[in-house]
């Protein structure tokens, strides 16, 4: 039971009182709340206490690689195969409230690798870091990144040296990606057919499975979530025509640092957006980005999350969504929800995780203060039930790890020196 | 439409220009430097402070601002961005820091300064009046891209002279505040081993291969190379000067020399990028050895270098608080809780967002280091008077007091609170516009059919 708190439920308003959690799993809350005996009880007076933060945008955990970017339609990949269960990233997202975050692949290409969704249940293994349920993604992008690689005057997206690959312009973007799905449909078709001869008591030949493009028709049949990388409205404008063509749904551009000039299409496909508060300019697509593009979206109805795309920012997108009241007046329940309910809703896990609900899993991360702010930080995460970050404890192990290195590196250069006379020659 | 936008762009300027007086009424006054004064008008004429307090006998007719219930803080400065001088850091043809050559104490960010740049009307609507502008800031790739942020110049020793400037005006003579605030030197370091070194740390890049070639004791050899051409540079400039004064014959301008004389008479400080420790010590070494007034920037390892900043009376600044721990086996709030640190050792310290894409966020970084311990009065400190008082400007900016330039913004509550609304903000004087291309997208687009 985490009891006296302030309670941000997102899907229930702000409420004061108490959280009662079995099994892992968000039993009720309210200030009606007994307390089982036995129950192990965490004081929350005077803190606050929000769903654990979900992140449908990071490039943690993936063992260093997050881009095959030598070819233009890497949909065979998987980050889940390179999956790092002690990047230190991890526990510091932890440590900053997130626990489930999606890993996505880079943007170096137009179609690009399968993505993962994780809870950041630091010190388990890379299976047990998986989010059981949730489902698959896979990454596509837009403009800058994926037509670098192409552009014989232009750098890689890791920095080295240009090497000519198509496309290079945002026509050719578009072209592979309609490239790949055309291809995707009529390997569908052949397999479609095979069942068919098969379901009709034929024996025919299987159709080769094709690593590639097996992804790409989970996607048309709406199995796995298509995550899009764009920044400029034309090209998420291009997208949204080649998802419609296809008959397929973009649960979330990521970036979308322009849907506010095309919200009304975006809202029209239902199509989702996890962008960020206020980063911008950093490159020329994202000259136009505004602050005040997440309140926008969202007035249009527009599933919108934030997103941290960054180790660094991934620690307090509490206060990204405190931004988000600021630059366009959203209350603070929306602007919560952008970092917790509507996350999990594009990543389609909102039935487990997002809210402060009875039946859903016991997510919680607990701050010192008003969350929607600076001036707070968190104190204690919980996933499933169990507390994976508490400040006090981290700090005090952190203090004793310190120590022992201290310790270590004094023997250390004793050992040395009482073992360097005997090194000496001794002519 | 475009015509009126004109017309009435003229009609503000105008107005603005003319530098009129006017009185904050009934305002609860921050000063910063002082106790909260509640309830007190503040007088502005000639573009600064006039007057402050609650029985002012205003010249008639004056134009009043009404500010009950309402407080008056200070402007807040940002003591390390590249404003004016990068636009978009991925464009080369927009970015003007890092240029070539090793040491290039002559060349003058001022005189780069964009004062058109998008990036100053974006900070100065959340309240940043002021910032030092670097030649180069030193923070390769810290928060994102980062390519040629260093233009050729890697091996860059001194970049340049850093500006105070204002984040308004219509030319950088309008914005100087002060157009020699610091020069800047970037300090070599030994690289540390092991794993988990941040990218974004600023030394890493002075001599990784030599570390990677030949191990810990050809980068100790690079190293101290490295602080002898420094010292040499420093010490031939200090030749120039003497030749200089004693106007010897043949004597020749120097320009690169000619910029060391202010810093050689400890009339403009050296500031110097230094993380580590060892660098910290060396860097404190140097000072003391060349007679030179510095200012550490971005230092990180302040546990073992505090106590010698403190004795020799060093000031630093900061970098972000929003930033992750430099090594893997950190406490993961290690960046969060400097600013904590230099309070409790009592070294004197600003903050610094070292980019341009973080500087309206400086309100916040302040917050952040309210929430890892440090005393709130001492956060604000950090982004006003300590700032103006480590770059020498105290008499000029970083508080409300009488005689200082009215850099003033009136907000609805605690500015470093990321909900409280500012409602009207002053450069010297003078009314500047919240507005921006930012804003000016939000209004076309959320209107939009």
């Amino acid at each position: 039971v985490v009891q006296n708190a302030t309670i941000l439920t997102v899907t229930h308003g702000t409420i004061k009182g108490s959280i009662l959690v079995r099994d892992g799993k968000i039993v009720e809350f309210g200030d009606k709340v007994l307390v089982p005996s036995g129950a192990t009880v965490i004081d929350a007076a005077g803190q606050y206490v929000t769903p654990g933060i979900v992140d449908p945008h990071t490039h943690i955990g993936a063992d260093g690689g997050v881009n095959e970017g030598s070819i233009s339609d890497s949909s065979m990949v998987d980050i889940k195969d390179v999956l790092d269960p002690e990047d230190i990233a991890i526990y510091r997202a932890l440590a900053g409230g997130e626990t489930t975050i999606h890993i996505l692949h880079g943007s170096a290409n137009a179609v690009g690798g399968q993505c993962v969704t994780i809870k950041t249940r630091w010190g388990k293994d890379a299976q047990g870091l998986l989010f059981q349920g949730a489902p698959p993604g896979i990454k596509f992008a837009l403009g800058e990144n994926p037509k670098r690689s192409g552009n014989p005057t232009g750098r890689t997206a890791t920095g080295g040296a240009p090497t000519a690959r198509y496309p290079a312009t945002r026509m050719g973007v578009e072209d592979t990606i309609r490239e790949a799905f055309t291809d995707a449909k009529a390997y569908q078709a052949e397999w479609a057919d095979y069942r068919a001869k098969v379901a009709r008591g034929e024996n025919p030949i299987p159709p080769r499975k094709d690593l590639r493009l097996e992804p790409l028709v989970e996607v048309l049949q709406g199995t796995r979530i298509v995550n899009c990388h764009g920044y400029r409205a034309d090209e998420l404008l291009m997208m949204l025509h080649v998802a419609k063509d296809f008959n397929f749904k973009i649960d979330l551009f990521v970036h979308g640092l322009e849907g506010y000039k095309i919200a009304n299409e975006i809202a029209a496909q239902g199509a989702g957006v996890s962008t960020f508060s206020d980063w911008w300019i950093y490159k020329v697509e994202a000259a136009d980005a505004i602050p005040y593009n997440a309140a926008i979206l969202a007035k249009k109805g527009i599933v919108t999350s934030l997103n941290s795309d960054d180790a660094e920012l991934m620690r307090h997108m509490n206060i990204e969504a405190g931004k988000i009241m600021k630059y366009g007046g959203l209350s603070e329940n929306d602007a919560l929800a952008m970092v917790t309910l509507n996350a999990a809703k594009q990543l389609r896990v909102d039935k487990w995780v997002g809210s402060i609900d009875p039946g859903k899993d016991a997510d919680l991360a607990i701050f010192d203060k008003y969350p929607l702010s600076a001036s707070a930080k968190v104190v204690k995460v919980m996933i499933d039930g169990t507390v994976y970050f508490d400040r006090d404890k981290a700090l005090a192990d952190n203090a004793r790890e310190q120590q022992e290195r201290q310790k270590l590196i004094e023997k250390e250069k004793q050992n040395q020196q009482r073992q360097q006379p005997a090194r000496r020659p001794t002519v | 439409m475009k015509l009126l936008g004109l017309l009435m762009g003229c009609a503000l300027v105008a107005g603005a220009a003319s530098n009129d007086a006017f009185l904050i009424r009934d305002a609860d006054v921050y000063p910063v430097t002082g106790p909260v004064m509640q309830g007190v008008s503040v007088l502005v004429q000639d573009g600064k402070i006039a007057d402050i307090g609650a029985k002012l006998t205003p010249p008639k007719g004056i134009r009043i601002v009404e500010a009950k219930g309402l407080r008056v803080y200070p402007g807040m400065i940002d003591s390390a961005t590249e404003l004016g001088l990068q636009e978009i850091e991925s464009v080369r043809e927009t970015e003007d820091t890092g240029e070539l050559g090793e040491f290039m104490p002559q060349l003058r960010a001022l005189a780069a300064v964009n004062p058109a740049s998008e990036h100053f009307p974006v900070v100065r609507v959340n309240g940043i009046t002021s910032v030092m502008t670097f030649p180069s800031s030193g923070a390769a790739g810290a928060g994102g891209g980062g390519g040629g942020r260093f233009g050729g110049g890697e091996r860059q020793f001194i970049s340049g002279q850093a500006a105070l400037i204002h984040t308004d005006g219509w030319t950088w003579d309008d914005m100087a505040i002060k157009p020699c605030a610091a020069l800047h030197l970037i300090f070599p370091s030994m690289p540390r081993g092991g794993r988990g070194g941040v990218s974004g740390n600023p030394e890493v890049t002075q001599a990784p291969a030599a570390a990677a070639a030949g191990g810990t004791t050809q980068a100790r050899q690079t190293y101290e190379a490295q602080i002898a051409q420094i010292n040499q540079f420093f010490d031939d400039a200090r030749v120039y000067q003497k030749a200089k004064a004693a106007n010897l014959p043949g004597f020749r301008t120097n320009l690169k020399f000619e910029a060391m004389i202010p810093v050689l008479e400890g009339k403009v400080p050296v500031a110097i990028t230094a993380s580590r420790a060892s660098a910290i010590h060396d860097a404190v070494q140097f000072a003391g050895k060349q007679n030179i007034k510095i200012v550490i920037l971005q230092p990180r390892d302040l546990k073992q270098a505090a106590a010698e900043l403190k004795e020799k009376n060093i000031p630093v600044i900061l970098g972000r608080v929003l930033a992750l721990p430099e090594y893997e086996d950190d406490a993961y709030d290690s960046a969060s809780t400097l600013p904590l640190q230099a309070y409790k050792a009592g070294v004197k310290f600003a903050l610094g967002t070292f980019g341009n894409e973080f500087v309206r966020n400086l309100p916040y970084e302040a917050a952040a280091a309210t929430a890892y311990g440090l005393p709130y009065d001492e956060a604000l400190k950090a982004i006003t008077i300590n700032a103006a008082e480590i770059w020498g400007v105290a008499d000029q900016v970083g508080s409300v007091e009488k005689g200082k330039w009215a850099d003033l913004m009136i907000t609805n509550g605690d500015p470093l609170e990321i909900q409280t609304q500012i409602s009207h903000l002053y450069m010297k004087g003078k009314e500047v516009e919240l507005t921006n291309r930012q804003i000016e997208l939000y209004k076309k687009y959320s209107s939009r059919p």
